[in-house]
């Protein structure tokens, strides 16, 4: 293996380790083993089994969709600031979950699905609105279109909370902010479903990617259809970001970055560099939500700040090496 | 058609590629792009489609990629229509250069030239012949010595070449390319085409648009001469590259003579205002 992806592989055990372990109550690394092969004290066990497995089993998969995802959008867009909320998922989840709220379903559930339909509704208009511009997968025109929707779901959510309650507004804002305070097996469960199938699928389409990445033209010319190619891997992508939406809200900034970061190590050939991100994206979250939970304790810090505030020095430092 | 080494190559020969009566439109626009072009990209030669900047040739090589629908007419593929292949069949057998082609993220020369293999692997897959080709396609483009760089540290004229030897490593019977001498200097501009028809003497049909004439009038077994969408001439270099000829579609004033030490028709492009010597 290359010593790079042993050292991230490494580190990214280490700090699941420690995110198990570390907390209002602290166990230590004796006691958390009993708890895996069982014969531990059962408040031990309930706190980590319960409590913070799923939330840790949770970034883990948030990190690595919104790692996949941006991986795939900035290959196929062909653009470095391209990341996974591009093409409206966040926009649209945002005006699901804020409908949601203001109507007062404040169940988790069905937030939760409010706002994958809010994500999935937005992309489809983004890409609907390229098809009818005649140019279906020219980056520009989905960049585009994905600014012009985004713009029009900030609209809506202004519009929402100025009606909403106060109560609902401040429930929505901290939605948009992103946590993994609520999770549960149940929300691991249906994340790590949608990655078993879209995971693989993309890694499937990773020499599309490699093709795509050298423009259109270029790709045609290695065998890849650049349209049908651009379609499938925009609309699996942006599926992959709107089930981390519904799981966790928004957790900015990991899409963007965690894609530099893999390059950085392994090179830009997708199949590898996609692979690479999703443990990069795991590392990150898990890293920041340890963060968000144990720096102001007990207050909570709000994970997608958490991210940007990790991730804004890393991107500098990455902008630096480019150079 | 007959071409340098006095092979016949008319008739029923249907290796190659054959643009059959091929108009196009992109969308949107008022006017065709191309109108009615015929002609043959045989095997064993070098064909060279010229002619003013906005005359059609790229968009002839972006519809042999289907980046452009037809309007009329087929583009057959070794006697096979292309429009019954697949993109990644096509790919296998006709390997192309486009004009403009750049990493989004930059990679390893070595890595891009075994994007050449593409078109001949599943996902998952094996290639057996992937080694062999990509060091055979190495050696002929005289890309050795970039491998270990990175995309974006290469010069024009070494990214160029780097093309060049994917498409060779795509092992296609056709090879097209785009400009292939652009930002290439003499030196690496004559050892381009002299690779060409090196790969045409192999067997392989080699098609070259390029605005270089005179390169492509030492080089070429055949030109094709387009003009606002159309061809208006297609033949020899003797045939094509003659001032009655291009004067008319270039609209510039120029001479063609004969270097004896060439052998092909040179030409060379006047000055169109008479210029008051210096006093």
């Amino acid at each position: 293996m290359n010593p790079r992806v042993a050292v991230l592989v490494a580190t990214l055990v280490a700090v699941s380790v420690a995110a198990l372990a570390l907390g209002p109550v602290s166990i230590d690394p004796g006691e958390l083993w009993r708890v895996v092969t069982g014969g531990a004290d059962p408040v031990a066990r309930a706190i980590v089994l319960d409590v913070r497995a799923p939330r840790v089993g949770l970034a883990l998969l948030v990190g690595a969709a919104l790692g996949m995802s941006g991986s795939v959008l900035q290959g196929a867009l062909r653009n470095a600031l391209a990341e996974p909320y591009l093409l409206g998922v966040s926009g649209g989840a945002a005006v699901g979950a804020v409908i949601a709220v203001s109507a007062g379903w404040t169940n988790p559930t069905v937030l939760s699905l409010a706002a994958f339909v809010g994500a999935l509704t937005a992309v489809f208009l983004v890409m609907g609105i390229a098809r009818a511009s005649g140019m279906t997968a020219d980056p520009r025109v989905l960049l585009m279109a994905g600014v012009v929707v985004g713009a029009f779901a900030n609209a809506a959510i202004m519009v929402l909370l100025a009606t909403a309650p106060a109560e609902a507004a401040r429930g929505a804002l901290w939605w948009m902010m992103g946590s993994l305070g609520s999770a549960q097996w149940r929300d691991v469960a249906r994340l790590a479903i949608v990655l078993a199938i879209a995971g693989p699928a993309l890694l499937h389409w990773a020499r599309d990617l490699d093709a795509l990445a050298l423009g259109h033209d270029a790709a045609a010319a290695l065998g890849v259809s650049p349209e049908a190619a651009s379609r499938k891997l925009y609309l699996t992508a942006s599926l992959l970001a709107a089930a981390t939406v519904a799981a966790a809200g928004l957790v900015g900034f990991v899409g963007l970055l965690v894609p530099h970061v893999a390059r950085a190590l392994v090179g830009a050939r997708h199949r590898v560099a996609l692979a690479v991100s999703a443990l990069a994206g795991s590392a990150l979250v898990v890293t920041a939500d340890l963060a968000a939970r144990t720096a102001r304790a007990p207050a909570e810090l709000p994970l997608g700040a958490v991210t940007a505030v990790v991730g804004v020095p890393f991107f500098l430092s990455l902008l630096r090496r480019m150079r | 058609m007959t071409d340098k080494s006095g092979t016949d190559k008319s008739g029923t020969d249907k290796s190659g590629v054959h643009w059959s009566n091929v108009s196009v439109r992109y969308p949107g626009a008022a006017t065709q792009a191309v109108t009615g072009v015929s002609f043959t990209a045989a095997s064993g030669s070098v064909t060279a489609v010229v002619g003013p900047n906005g005359s059609g040739k790229s968009t002839l090589v972006r519809a042999l990629l289907r980046r452009v629908p037809l309007l009329e007419g087929r583009i057959l593929i070794a006697g096979t229509d292309s429009a019954s292949l697949t993109q990644r069949v096509l790919a296998q057998r006709v390997a192309v250069v486009v004009q403009r082609e750049e990493p989004a993220f930059p990679m390893l020369a070595r890595e891009y030239v075994a994007l050449g293999r593409a078109p001949h692997v599943e996902a998952w897959g094996a290639d057996p012949r992937a080694t062999a080709a990509i060091h055979e396609a190495v050696s002929q483009a005289g890309v050795h010595d970039l491998l270990d760089r990175r995309t974006d540290e290469l010069s024009g004229g070494e990214w160029q070449r780097l093309r060049l030897a994917r498409a060779i490593a795509q092992e296609s019977e056709t090879i097209v390319l785009d400009e292939p001498t652009t930002f290439l200097d003499i030196a690496h501009e004559m050892s381009a085409f002299e690779l060409l028809a090196d790969l045409a003497r192999r067997g392989r049909a080699v098609l070259a648009v390029s605005h270089q004439l005179n390169l492509v009038s030492r080089f070429a077994d055949r030109i094709v001469l387009l003009h606002r969408g159309a061809v208006v001439a297609d033949g020899t270099p003797d045939d094509v590259i003659r001032a009655s000829v291009l004067e008319a579609v270039y609209e510039w004033p120029l001479v063609v003579s004969r270097d004896p030490a060439i052998g092909a028709p040179t030409l060379v492009p006047l000055r169109r205002r008479s210029v008051r010597p210096r006093t």
